[in-house]
């Protein structure tokens, strides 16, 4: 007997499928511009006869309607984060097209959050448009960074950001400045977002961007409190849903 | 024979009393009975109505005028006041058209900024309104009233005698009573009717010129709902029971009781302008000084212009009891500072009495909907 998570996501698609008590299988595809087709595609892909139960989250999650329910990304995630590591007490998810804080109670409840939903400054997308001017690939951004000394990136808005990091290239500055520079700026702007609630013990850290170490070193500086990820973390949304899923259908173990 | 309308026919009738009216505004202005203009709860409407004139809201709740409003005012500014100003400039509001006088306040920075703009366009009269409840503001205020008496005075032409006065206090105080039994219907649980609804006729209401008919009507509705809700009528199930609160809402700020009510929770209880604020509190009708008792029960008004805002923790914690409110959720328009700002002592003030609050910041557009929704269906899946 298995529940099945999808997450629909701005940049991808996530789907789990989940045994009561570990990930049996799960698949991420880009979103591309057909959420429907993806979240459907993931689906099709994952389910099977043992799937008793289904649950859509996201925020395509109206665009599958063989969805037993559809639950929002923040409850999702804080189910999905709180299964991999019970000792999380909050969750900062920076995600592709907007960035979330999630205070969590001692039951792993969520008592509080915080959405910037209104601007790409501080998401996914603030850093994959620098990258893409910068022209360098995202999953090398561990290596790309080492040894190197942030560039000053003071612009809160990705338009103005992109129009700085021009004029930085063009005096010559180092590219891997620069990206530390822009990792500093995202990780600031998110930990002073995030201190809006009264975080307190550790902090998972959700979303693209948790699956590179210096994101995690980074905002772990800045917010002053023990940020962890795990490597299942870009999946927790999915995750959470197929939680919820398990609960929902009455399983025990 | 009249036919026995049924209730979403009536709810209709009210979200459409606005623009159903328009045409008894027309027929009155040729019987040369003055409109004045007014924007704010603030404005002691009972002066306005013993003058013989009708007080009437001035439209501000649309984005339709905000591109004109913006050629004068700065993008950066209140969408309500760019509304107003905005349907002002355009002509598109037939009351604004209609109004002989504008009344305003000194209540915020960009009201009173754009009330001086609007004096372009129209008599337009701006009360000084103190921004604390001292006995200074209150000197103030009744002072202020008086001078509005003798400006609609001077004016229309007319005399407003006492007598005339504490008429229309008395007849004011009973429309309060009858709108106030009317949503303290939302104390039952569930409720008798969705929030939006609610909404509809506590606005709507207000555009009836003829105040008597008005509270008859609300009066009728209440007792049907009640008689119905009796008789084991539950139009509507049993969920999460949310507070308003914050920034006047109705037009395009309605966007968010959809929200909460499309996810899975009932609106109960309006704090808010339009709501609460505005009609909880009756003047005094046998004061000897009836101006300083209009004054007092207008200055009471808890808004987040007046510093300390004392007068609006107190009426949100009678209505978090008398509600039985599981949630509050705070609306702020952008830009407006002091709801803003005190939406940091609102969350302490719920908070701390165990209740889940949350502040939306948002305008008259439809772009944020999609976001509007997965915060308040994460919201009330929190509860």
């Amino acid at each position: 007997m298995l529940t099945l998570g999808i997450d629909s996501g701005s940049t991808t698609t996530k789907g789990v499928l989940f045994d009561g008590e570990k990930i049996v299988k799960s698949l991420i595809v880009p979103t591309s511009a057909s959420p429907k087709q993806s979240i459907n595609y993931v689906y099709d892909q994952l389910y099977c006869d043992d799937v008793v139960y289904t649950v859509a989250t996201g925020y395509g999650r109206e665009l599958l309607d063989r969805a037993d329910k559809k639950v929002t990304e923040i409850t999702c995630h804080a189910q999905g984060a709180g299964f991999l590591d019970p000792e999380i007490r909050a969750i900062v998810d920076i995600g592709g097209q907007d960035s979330k804080a999630i205070l969590l109670d001692n039951n792993l409840n969520v008592v509080d959050f915080l959405m910037n939903d209104k601007c790409a400054a501080g998401t996914g997308r603030f850093i994959e448009v620098m990258m893409r001017i910068l022209g360098e690939d995202l999953q090398n951004i561990d290596n790309f960074v080492v040894g190197k000394t942030p560039a000053n990136i003071t612009s809160m808005c990705t338009v103005f950001a992109e129009t700085e990091i021009v004029s930085l290239l063009a005096e010559g500055a180092d590219k891997g400045d620069i990206a530390l520079g822009i990792i500093n700026s995202i990780c600031r702007r998110t930990s002073f977002f995030a201190k809006r609630l009264n975080l307190y013990g550790k902090i998972f850290f959700t979303g693209g961007l948790a699956n590179f170490e210096i994101f995690r070193k980074t905002l772990e500086g800045y917010v002053g409190l023990p940020v962890v990820t795990s490597p299942h973390s870009q999946y927790a949304g999915a995750l959470g849903a197929a939680v919820i899923g398990w609960r929902k259908c009455g399983a025990t173990k | 024979m009249e036919l026995i309308k049924t209730l979403p026919d009536i709810y209709e009738e009210f979200s459409e009393q606005r623009r159903n009216s328009f045409m008894a505004a027309f027929e009155m202005k040729e019987k040369n009975i003055p409109f004045v203009g007014t924007f704010c709860t603030y404005t002691p409407t009972e002066v306005i109505m013993a003058a013989g004139a009708v007080p009437v809201s001035l439209c501000s709740t649309s984005d339709e005028t905000i591109p004109d409003a913006e050629q004068d005012l700065p993008r950066n500014l209140c969408p309500l006041i760019k509304s107003s100003y905005g349907f002002a400039k355009t002509q598109k509001c037939p009351y604004f058209y209609f109004a002989d006088l504008i009344v305003g306040e000194t209540t915020c920075d960009g009201k009173k900024k754009m009330y001086e703009m609007l004096g372009a366009m129209k008599d337009v009269y701006t009360m000084e309104l103190p921004n604390r409840q001292s006995l200074m503001g209150r000197k103030l205020w009744r002072e202020e009233v008086v001078a509005l008496k003798e400006k609609l005075e001077e004016k229309f032409g007319v005399e407003i005698t006492e007598e005339k006065l504490r008429e229309q206090v008395k007849l004011m105080n009973k429309n309060r009573l009858s709108l106030r039994r009317f949503y303290e219907l939302m104390k039952l649980d569930p409720p008798p009717m969705a929030g939006f609804n609610l909404f509809s006729v506590l606005y709507g209401s207000n555009f009836k010129f003829n105040r008597w008919e008005a509270i008859k009507e609300v009066d009728a509705l209440t007792d049907r709902l009640l008689k119905e809700y009796e008789e084991g009528a539950r139009p509507i199930s049993k969920k999460p029971r949310i507070l308003v609160t914050g920034c006047p809402i109705g037009g395009g700020a309605m966007k968010v009781v959809k929200a909460i009510e499309d996810n899975g929770a009932n609106v109960v209880c309006y704090e808010n302008c339009g709501g609460a604020k505005s009609v909880d509190e009756l003047i005094n009708e046998d004061a000897e000084d009836i101006y300083q008792a209009i004054a007092d029960r207008y200055l009471n008004i808890g808004c987040s212009v007046m510093t300390p805002d004392n007068n609006r923790l107190n009426l949100m914690g009678r209505l978090l009891e008398e509600y039985k409110i599981d949630a509050v959720v705070e609306v702020v328009l952008q830009a407006c500072h002091t709801y803003n700002v005190e939406s940091y002592s609102i969350k302490k003030f719920v908070t701390e009495r165990g209740i889940p609050y949350m502040a939306i910041e948002t305008d008259y557009s439809t772009s944020d909907i999609g976001q509007l929704n997965t915060r308040c269906a994460a919201f009330i899946e929190m509860l």
